[in-house]
């Protein structure tokens, strides 16, 4: 049986809910289901055939081709499968997901992997603000899972995360890891300004030295246990965080952010 | 039975389920693995006064832990769970957690979970940090040499303790010396300790005592200086009897290192004061595992 082949037809002119064409809602429906199946798309329902063309019929393993950067909800809550997305995603990408896994080519929008429970993201390109987020108004972000990002990310990634890996090839923009409840971000490139900011608990690991602000106190030099540990965990990955040669184990640890709690830690190789 | 001139008893040892565990200590250097493995395995050779048996298992490679440090593995066995899980706890507190540079991990994957670092955090006053890695949650416990790392749960399994054989010889330098052969070969069998000091026991029990506080005394059957005074096992030419218990996770670990063992006494044979092999039973009616040694010899 091969992989369930959704190619878009067209650039479309709205922008479009994506979320009921996840692997564990599609599970029991035949092909012809599934391109009846109706998608919103602004204020118009359309069939999934009418704006993709279909191959294969395995569910279980959805490939979108051609894919828009209007495509939002991609992976929506998606429990099980694997989705592979060639081109860019949209907005809310691997919302809520709870297992499984989503690959992107491309860029990813706003919202990516919000509230993600588990299960594994990798995105080859760069990706929009709040990545591994809260959704406005909600107090708890990333609860589990691992988030490869191969380009960089925009602000706010991790505000209000739980649990869970993000792990950043490139750079990270401003406030990364604000609002932090715990959880790990890790950050092979540049980050931006008011790093870690209000940040309850959790690590930013960090490759540069970063601009800390003030409520960020100096710990010292260190060489932390489980270091080793965390890197063998990423040695499986598609990617330089799996490079053994980019690991290390002395670090710089700034704890902070003192005007909250002050249980993170900001942690940079040294 | 007779190999190399050592007369194989037809009897049986008599072993007791009980609940096992593994942990694994690294630390900067195998001299300090190895201290803080000596510390929390001390006071373990028997459930009847210590609380559980506990030995050092095996000496591990860097490449075998977790932390790529070098390590030691070592396993307790108590006669159930919530006194192993009691047990363990203290142990790492009191010698793994104040040992320095050392580091605390699980040792079986499986079974049912029991604490190891997941309460110790709570020395860490609120400092304490976890890391959920690979499905694993390790506590980081801030200490005055850096921070300690313990994994939060270890196994919990079922397995068997008090598989044993006797060394029966001519003089105490010979019994010990093929004891202490036996025991270099045995520590190579993985999953089983020998809990005893040095894994060598002198003083084999048996059920009951004159005394009625006592549920054991001396086994005065094999008791050399008592052969005119006792009803004795023991021919006129044994000086020195000497005991060798077993604690394992499966009856074929003990099997297994009992043969290693018998082996390596009969090889010494008879020549070298070995006279006879025999084992620890009551009768075959308090535990349920029976290890035959003619059967294990066989």
């Amino acid at each position: 049986m091969s992989a369930l082949t959704l190619t878009l037809k067209n650039s479309p002119e709205q922008r479009i809910d994506m979320s009921p064409l996840v692997c564990h809602l599609l599970k029991t429906l035949a092909v012809e289901d599934i391109a009846a199946l109706t998608l919103q798309s602004g204020k118009r329902k359309l069939r999934v055939d009418e704006l993709f063309t279909i191959e294969g019929s395995d569910s279980q393993q959805l490939i979108i081709k051609n894919s828009h950067e209007k495509l939002d909800f991609i992976g929506k809550d998606l429990d099980g499968g694997s989705i592979s997305i060639d081109g860019n995603a949209g907005a809310y990408l691997a919302m809520g997901m709870k297992a499984g896994d989503i690959k992107v080519s491309g860029n990813a929008g706003l919202y990516t992997a919000c509230e993600m429970k588990k299960g594994y993201l990798e995105i080859s390109g760069n990706v929009g603000d709040f990545l591994g987020a809260a959704l406005p108004g909600n107090k708890m972000g990333m609860k589990g899972g691992t988030i490869l990002v191969k380009g960089n990310v925009g602000q706010r990634a991790g505000d209000h995360m739980r649990r869970g890996n993000i792990l950043i090839e490139g750079n990270a923009g401003d406030y990364c890891g604000s609002r932090m409840t715990a959880g790990t971000i890790a950050v092979m490139g540049q980050t931006g300004r008011y790093l870690g900011y209000a940040m309850r608990r959790g690590t930013l690991l960090l490759w540069n030295q970063p601009q800390l602000s003030a409520s960020f106190n100096d710990c010292g030099a260190h060489t932390l246990a489980f270091l080793p540990i965390l890197f063998a965990s990423f040695s499986s990955l598609n990617s330089s965080f799996a490079d053994m040669a980019q690991s290390f184990s002395r670090v710089q640890r700034y704890a902070g952010d003192m005007s909250e709690m002050g249980r993170g830690e900001v942690l940079v190789k040294i | 039975m007779i190999i190399n001139g050592v007369s194989i008893d037809a009897t049986f040892a008599e072993a007791f389920p009980m609940k096992a565990t593994r942990a694994i200590i690294t630390a900067q250097n195998k001299k300090w693995a190895m201290i803080s493995a000596q510390a929390m395995t001390g006071f373990a050779t028997s459930v009847i006064a210590c609380g559980c048996e506990g030995a050092i298992e095996r000496v591990l490679d860097p490449s075998e832990t977790p932390d790529g440090r070098p390590g030691v593995a070592v396993m307790f066995f108590a006669m159930g769970g919530k006194g192993l899980a009691k047990q363990l706890e203290t142990r790492a507190g009191q010698c793994v957690l104040t040992s320095p540079t050392s580091a605390l991990f699980a040792g079986i994957d499986g079974g049912i979970r029991i604490p190891l670092g997941k309460n110790l955090r709570y020395f860490g006053d609120g400092f304490q940090s976890s890391k959920l890695i690979s499905g694993k949650r390790y506590w980081r416990i801030p200490v005055m040499d850096g921070e300690f790392l313990a994994e939060a749960t270890t196994g919990q399994v079922d397995a068997i303790g008090g598989g044993n054989f006797l060394v029966l010889a001519e003089s105490q330098p010979q019994a010990l010396a093929a004891c202490e052969a036996a025991i270099e070969e045995m520590r190579k069998i993985p999953n089983v300790i020998m809990p005893f000091p040095g894994g060598v026991v002198r003083s084999g029990s048996k059920v009951g005592s004159k005394y009625k506080t006592l549920g054991a005394s001396t086994n005065d059957a094999f008791c050399p200086t008592l052969k005119g005074a006792t009803r004795t096992d023991l021919s006129p030419e044994i000086e020195s009897v000497m005991e060798i218990v077993i604690d394992g996770l499966t009856k074929e670990d003990i099997d297994k290192a009992m043969r290693v063992g018998i082996q390596t006494v009969c090889d010494l044979g008879a020549k070298n004061g070995i006279k006879r092999i025999s084992a620890g039973n009551y009768g075959g009616k308090l535990g349920p595992f029976h290890f035959h040694l003619q059967e294990i010899m066989a």
